[in-house]
């Protein structure tokens, strides 16, 4: 048998349709592999093999009986901000310590649904909040990818690097991931994957632990562009408990793909130009400009004038919202509790020994700017900049159907490149922001490797519900550039003298309480 | 309608350097009445189990979700509409950041900028002279759970159930210039909602309770600084702490010294108010839109609706009763002040003289009710019965005397009244043959005194006296009279 860890999401669909092999076989391979490679890649914080077999065990009755469901028999990896019923879920922040839902989120509900198999919860930056994956309780992802003929370690994007990683190395078909201001598309790109943030309202955001409630959604980050399709067609859909979410008719969006793009309007703002972006990504723009065209479309330069100001304004909504969504984490109810001598005291010591830095930064940058005083020119402000940036592509739908631009403003860094300075850190997610905060649709797709050899990334931006357009055009990326896959698999090799990754808890897992109860 | 920009005299108070007026504004928390909370399916119900009535989102899981409860979003509505105010098609529920443990989620979502309801007024009376009190605002928010601090030495704890319960704030104007005023308000305001079905006005379990603002200042001066009396949880301690707050700051000013705004707690035991925090310690609550709720959009139909299912409120209710039934304005008052206390009028007068009913349902019921602790719906006699006690003495079978006879027997025993007065025999003879027959009697066995009424006609009393003890009290007085001064040559 090949090695089924290679196949595609729908390729091995495929497989378990033809019988070639089982749900059993397939998620074998896959907990093999997280065994053999997590403890170089850290891309899982919590594998589930026992949970995993047993759903695959349900999916081979049902596939055996003829009665398969779109996901059947799959083994996808769920980003640990998705709560998980019975199983811990931390959000990768010491403050939730060993905390263990009663519920399942609407999305991962979704997926075990359509017969999907969890292979266990994958790593993120603490509270989504990061580009690198670094700011996790767990310790950093190493990417599966390395600088041509190096071996320094990679960051795998953020914050949705557990998920971005394990898709990338084979430690599952596909991944549930979120996206608050480009932890979908920061990471796809940096690890030569396909990520979709879906339209805001497309995704339930029930069950998912919230960063910046305003900007959040799920979506799939998978290895191919239909393997993408698949996913989201199962994760999306409206859910009365989310009252933000749409009622919507869900469309089939891998029927989608096979459309082509002939006569598709493809817009290219110049506002994306930013100074100091590499030549290899401004080559790589122009490439994909050309194969969309080779491809039937139509190119037009377009104009998104309040481009520049995303980012700043992106940092004031999300750590406003944040600030606000965190309070919770206050060691009354659940998680984490370090006792103080009055109820004062034991909020200041449970939040300073339970958030980390960056989520510590944010809350204070996102209580400074609701403050008294503060609020009209921060938070309203930005709020102003927000209907602005959307009024930029309301004028941009009249002339094009969907927008190219790059995915990052430069390939994967190394670990501590940019940990130490957040300015820079943030800029990461310079073309991204604007997506969320206009509640677009967006699509990072492979398109070529950079000088280094690591994968870089094209972004499509669309119309609000108009997924499927934005994975037609991403097919004709994808059909031009072709796959971007790891020959060599360096950290298989490595895991086999340490042991089943399964059976050992992710560092800091079993992290004692600093106080105890 | 009295200007609330004069002073009336009988309202100040005197002081050491003179005359001083007392300005109110009241901030009363009224629950909705729902069977679920404002943004959860749990219950409402009170008096459960510690922490048996919390969902996963009262409870502020990791992921949960608000979700606005349309029935709380129509219940506010109704009050609006019930006290004449502007209905917001366009409202906005806001985060109010703050960390205390009964708060689940760290923030309490209300509504700030926006509210569901605008400005509108209650007519109160006070004194007989009627006054309108100005509405500001009436929004919606969530109630904060319980902390229980009494049952461990080293812990506190905390109760979630009233965690997420709708809540109405209701704002007035600071048009109010006296304790009684106040406390009229807040009767008013409560007998409102009660009539609306929007809150069940139950002050005992903290369903309403009031927040009072008090200042005060020389007539004609500006507003003085006010201070914040929270939590004020019955309307006799409302008028107890306006007074004494009254008096503490008029001292303080009257010393030379300021007052500082600050909120303060009322002790009824210690009959004063004290610091709870000063206007520094105050919370900055970093209000912002709630990201998880879009603003709440209503539709002109859907609020039209609302207000042609409103049911009869006070105000109306009683200019019909004072209209249809010829009441005074006291008696229509009193009879308005519950909703229950109406209808059960309404079902005693239909039909039937209504000055006879109010006289029977305020005087002999209701002091009935009041005597022995019980309200309407525990009445021993129903509107039917007392209603059939009221055609008795208007058809004449009865007197108004035997009628309290009546009416004691169906308090205590129950039965149907025609039935019960033709089996005890306790019907008024006007067959005058018999009445007749006892006036002949007692004429001839007292011609002595025969003479003295031919000299003195009002003797005649002794004779009504002497027929009515031999016909046992049944004899109809009128015919009695008409036959004696017949037989008298009166």
């Amino acid at each position: 048998m090949s090695d089924l860890t290679r196949l595609t999401l729908a390729e091995a669909r495929d497989g378990l349709k033809t019988k070639t092999f089982t749900a059993t076989e397939l998620t074998k391979a896959h907990i093999e592999a997280i065994e053999a490679g997590n403890p170089a890649l850290n891309a899982y914080v919590l594998a589930t093999p026992d949970h995993a077999l047993a759903q695959a065990k349900a999916s081979d009755a049902r596939l055996a009986k003829g009665d398969a469901r779109p996901l059947e028999g799959l083994p996808l990896g769920n980003k640990d901000l998705f709560c998980t019923n019975g199983i811990r879920t931390t959000a990768c922040s010491r403050i939730l310590d060993d905390f263990k839902p009663t519920y399942e989120s609407t999305v991962g509900g979704n997926l075990w649904n359509a017969g999907a198999v969890m292979l266990g919860k994958l790593n993120n930056d603490e509270f989504a909040m990061g580009s690198s994956n670094e700011t996790s309780a767990f310790g950093p992802v190493v990417s599966p990818w390395r600088r041509q003929g190096k071996a320094d370690k990679l960051v795998p994007g953020g914050s949705s690097g557990g998920s971005s990683a394990a898709v990338a190395a084979g430690l599952c078909l596909a991944a549930t991931a979120t996206d608050t201001g480009g932890s979908i598309r920061q990471p796809a790109a940096l690890t030569g994957t396909v990520g979709i943030k879906p339209t805001y309202g497309r995704c339930s955001r029930w069950g998912i632990v919230a960063f910046a409630s305003s900007l959040d959604q799920a979506g799939p980050i998978a290895k191919t562009v239909r393997d993408a399709a698949i996913m989201l067609s199962s994760m999306a859909g409206h859910d009365p408990k989310d009252s933000t979410s749409v009622d919507a008719p869900v469309p089939d969006y891998e029927a989608a793909l096979g459309q082509g793009i002939k006569g598709l309007r493809v817009g290219v703002p110049k506002e994306y130009r930013v100074e100091g972006m590499s030549k290899e990504i401004d080559d790589l723009w122009t490439k994909g400009i050309e194969w969309l065209k080779a491809a039937g479309a139509t190119i037009h330069e377009i104009s998104l004038p309040h481009t520049k100001y995303a980012l700043p304004a992106y940092y004031i909504v999300a750590p406003a919202e944040a600030s606000s969504n965190l309070a919770r984490y206050d060691g009354v109810r659940y998680g984490l509790r370090v006792p103080g001598k009055d109820v004062i005291d034991t909020y200041e010591n449970t939040r300073a020994a339970g958030f980390g830095k960056e989520v510590r930064r944010r809350i204070l940058i996102g209580t400074y700017v609701l403050s008294a005083g503060y609020y009209d020119a921060y938070y309203l402000k930005a709020q102003k900049i927000r209907t602005l940036i959307k009024r930029d592509f309301d004028d941009a739908w009249s002339k094009v159907d969907v927008v190219l631009t790059p995915t990052t403003p430069s390939p994967a860094f190394a670990f501590g490149e940019k940990s130490g300075d957040p300015i820079a850190m943030y800029l990461e997610d310079i073309f991204t922001v604007t997506v969320n905060m206009a509640g677009l649709p967006g699509l990072s797709v492979p398109a070529g490797l950079s000088s280094e050899g690591t994968p870089l990334g094209l972004q499509l931006i669309g119309k609000p519900f108009d997924e499927a357009t934005l994975f037609r055009t991403a097919q004709a990326i994808e059909d031009a550039a072709g796959r971007f896959t790891i020959g060599e698999r360096w950290w298989a090799g490595e895991a086999k003298a340490s042991a089943p990754a399964a059976k050992a808890a992710p560092k800091g897992a079993a992290k004692k309480k600093p106080g105890g109860k | 309608m009295q200007d609330t920009s004069k002073h009336k005299a009988s309202n100040l108070i005197a002081g050491a350097t003179g005359d001083w007026e007392v300005v109110i504004g009241m901030e009363v928390h009224a629950q909705v009445a729902s069977a679920s909370k404002l943004f959860s399916g749990s219950s409402t119900a009170f008096g459960a189990e510690p922490n048996s009535h919390v969902s996963l989102v009262d409870a502020a899981m990791p992921g949960m979700l608000p979700v606005i409860n349309a029935e709380c979003i129509a219940q506010a509505i109704r009050t609006g509409l019930g006290l004449k105010a502007e209905i917001n098609l366009n409202s906005v529920f806001d985060r109010k950041n703050y960390f205390y443990p009964d708060l689940p989620q760290g923030y309490q979502i209300s509504q700030y900028k926006q509210p569901i309801v605008g400005e509108g007024e209650i007519e109160i009376d006070v004194d007989g002279e009627a006054k309108r009190v100005g509405i500001e605002r009436l929004h919606l928010e969530q109630d904060a759970g319980k902390s229980i601090h009494d049952q461990s030495p080293d812990y506190s704890f905390v109760d979630l159930n009233r965690s997420g319960v709708a809540l109405m704030e209701i704002v007035s104007r600071p048009d109010l210039r006296s304790s009684k005023e106040a406390q009229a308000y807040v009767t008013k305001l409560r007998t409102i909602l009660r009539y609306l079905g929007t809150c069940d006005g139950d002050m005992e379990k903290g369903n309403l309770r009031a927040d009072v603002n008090v200042s005060v200042r020389k007539p004609g001066d500006k507003l003085g600084t006010r201070c914040e009396i929270k939590n004020v949880n019955s309307i006799r301690f409302i008028g107890q702490a306006i007074e004494v707050e009254a008096r503490r700051q008029i001292d303080i000013i009257e010393d030379g010294g300021k007052i500082d705004q600050e909120t303060r707690l009322f002790d009824p035991a210690k009959g004063e108010t004290r610091s709870m925090r000063s206007k520094e310690e105050a919370h900055d609550y970093r209000y912002f839109p709630d990201p998880d709720l879009l603003p709440l959009e209503l539709e002109q139909g859907f609020v039209d609706d609302l207000a042609q299912h409103l049911p009869e409120l006070p105000d109306e209710k009683r200019a019909r009763f004072v209209k249809d039934y010829g009441l005074s304005a006291y008696d229509a008052t009193v009879l308005v002040a519950e909703r229950d206390n109406a209808d059960y009028f309404e079902s005693v007068a239909k039909g039937r003289d209504g000055k006879l009913a109010a006289n029977w349902v305020i005087n002999e019921l209701f002091g009935r009710l009041n005597k022995e602790g019980k309200n309407i719906e525990h009445s021993p006699v129903s509107a039917k019965q007392l209603g059939g006690l009221v055609d008795l003495i208007a058809n004449g079978t009865i007197s108004g005397k035997i009628a309290k006879d009546l009416f004691e027997i169906l308090w205590t025993e129950g039965g149907d009244p025609a039935e019960i007065v033709e089996a005890r025999g306790m019907k008024q003879v006007t067959d005058t043959g018999a009445i007749e027959k006892a006036v002949d009697e007692i004429i001839a066995a007292n011609p002595d005194k025969v003479e003295q009424a031919k000299a003195k006609p009002s003797m005649i009393g002794w004779f009504v006296g002497q027929v009515m003890k031999a016909t046992g009290g049944k004899a109809n007085p009128a015919a009695v009279n008409d036959i004696l001064k017949a037989k008298l040559g009166l």
